[in-house]
């Protein structure tokens, strides 16, 4: 699946709930199947930045696609990376580096864009372009 | 007794509702919200008196003027400071204590001893680190015990002939722990040191009298007691603001300015460069009368109820542990639940239309000390309830089902 047909599909199960409790229980249950990032991964280096809880974050490639693991120490944060990895890991880096990321309004998690949220979703999306464009430039070299 | 639902109308923001839920502000640690008289007497410095202060002859600038120079007097009053002029209009807390460091910047030598404690904000120790940096003086660290308490037999071995400033906060933001800030400016002055208390967390719950503690500098913000945003004091002994550099150079803090040298203002305008928050000067000067017509010892009677009330609803809730467990204590919960990451639960409260803060409260030593990453911290005002403290419990005890 393209990463648009990734995120309209969560956007899809996102619509079932009519209130914040039941989007926030999804979310915990999200982060449930997150693929965890190898323990001897979770180094300073990995460690996103300007969360209140803390975020690892690991892409690999594998073939011509990047493939993220991540793990977090708290439960919501857990499954906020997890929808993001759902929606740009086994992508191309090129493909993630041109996706756009409205479907995070969408499933009504735009308050945990504010700066004041401070959970690191910005920092987190930014760490997962970030690879692409890594990877992608190695590639062209 | 104080008449909870009266004082409560004084606040227009309380009556609100926040994500369909009435709103419970029990983040009053960070800012204070502000009743009706505060922000009306914000509107009516602009619409009736605004102009430069300490300039123009003309019947505005002196009324202005005028305003500014009676709240500063009400400030003194309030604090029981000797004279008016050792009181400083800062932009807060943080502004004041920079000032204080910045100014001995010139009197520190290598090999003196700042002694600062594991309690403090990161505002009353960067600003120390900086100016040990600068001249080569060491920082030295009062530690804590398991209940957030000082030790003062650590603090004892560590002062010395080398000791050249001591600075503690009054009440500690991440805990609210109350420190025995007499004992540790009377040793401190036994060795000669000059001290800075931190004052941020108590002027919203007690009145310091500085002539009584005889601290030689005590800071603090407006916007926490009630005051707006942007304001702040520093007190300092007039022989110690004689003694310091000016802070920033500009105008309204010159005697005189030519090419050649520029002799510097009296006190307190040599620390007061640049036109000044203004409205807020006078405003603050309004909120102090708001505090003090309730009555600290009223709010600090009624506080201590809901502090005890907290307690004890909140220890009702299993795995749930609170920092700061010693006896003198402020209106504040400092708490976790096993297993559960404090942001988690202040994410999902927030929803319920609970104000918390969750996070280091900017006091990572102290989280570094107990191991944890944060906690969630509930700090009460005068204009709380026990209700409130229910609701807050309930939304607890609602996010702790749905994390675990």
């Amino acid at each position: 699946m393209t990463i648009k047909e990734i995120q309209n599909e969560i956007i899809d199960e996102f619509s079932m709930f009519d209130d914040w409790m039941q989007r926030y229980e999804y979310i915990i249950e999200l982060g449930k199947t997150l693929p965890l990032i190898k323990e001897e991964y979770k180094t300073d280096e990995n460690l996103i930045k300007g969360c209140q809880s803390k975020v690892w974050l690991q892409g690999e490639e594998k073939e011509d696609k990047i493939v993220f693991t991540a793990d977090s120490d708290a439960i919501l944060t857990k499954g906020i990376i997890a929808i993001l990895i759902r929606a740009f890991s086994n992508q191309k880096a090129s493909d993630i580096i041109n996706a756009d990321t409205d479907f995070i309004d969408e499933i009504g998690l735009k308050e945990h864009l504010s700066a004041t949220r401070a959970n690191g979703l910005v920092s987190m999306i930014k760490n997962i372009k970030m690879y692409a464009l890594a990877f992608d430039a190695k590639n062209k070299n | 007794m104080l008449d909870i639902q009266k004082i409560r109308a004084d606040f227009p923001i309380l009556s609100q509702t926040v994500n369909g839920k009435p709103l419970v502000y029990f983040d009053n640690g960070a800012t204070s919200q502000k009743p009706q008289i505060v922000i009306d007497a914000e509107v009516k410095y602009y619409q009736e008196i605004n102009a430069n202060i300490h300039r123009g002859v003309h019947t505005l600038s002196q009324l202005a003027t005028d305003a500014y120079e009676i709240s500063r007097g009400k400030v003194k009053d309030h604090i029981n400071a000797k004279h008016a002029h050792e009181v400083l209009f800062t932009s807060g807390t943080t502004h004041g204590i920079n000032l204080v460091t910045n100014g001995f910047a010139s009197i520190l030598k290598p090999g003196d001893e700042v002694i600062v404690s594991s309690l403090e904000h990161h505002s009353n120790i960067v600003p120390w680190q900086m100016l040990c940096e600068k001249t080569g003086a060491t920082l030295k660290v009062i530690p804590m015990n398991e209940n957030g308490e000082l030790i003062l037999e650590e603090f004892d071995a560590l002062l010395s002939e080398k000791t050249k400033v001591v600075t503690v906060n009054h009440i500690s933001n991440a805990l609210g722990i109350i420190n025995p800030i007499k004992y540790i400016i009377d040793k401190a002055h036994a060795v000669g040191s000059a001290v800075l208390i931190d004052g941020a967390q108590a002027v919203p719950h007690l009145k310091p009298n500085v002539q009584e503690l005889d601290c030689d500098f005590y800071a603090f913000s407006g916007h926490k007691m009630c005051g707006p945003t942007g304001t702040g004091i520093l007190y300092g002994k007039e022989e110690w603001l004689n003694k310091l550099p000016p802070y920033q150079g500009g105008g309204e803090m010159i005697k005189e300015v030519t090419f050649e040298k520029t002799t510097y203002a009296d006190l307190p305008h040599k620390f007061e460069a640049g036109t000044p928050n203004i409205a807020g000067g006078i405003v603050l000067g309004t909120a102090i009368d708001y505090l003090n017509n309730i009555g600290f010892e009223n709010i600090q009677e009624y506080e201590h109820k809901l502090l005890e009330y907290a307690t004890k609803r909140l220890l009702e809730i299993e795995g749930l542990r609170i920092y700061g467990t010693g006896k003198n204590k402020a209106s504040v919960v400092s708490f976790n639940i096993d297993g559960i990451h404090p942001y988690d639960i202040g994410s999902i409260i927030d929803k319920l239309g609970i104000a918390v803060r969750t996070g280091h409260h900017c006091a990572q030593p102290i989280m570094n000390f107990f191991c944890i990453p944060g906690t969630i911290r509930a700090s009460f005002s005068f204009y709380n309830t026990k209700e409130e403290i229910d609701q807050m419990v309930e939304a607890v005890k609602k996010a702790q089902t749905m994390l675990s």
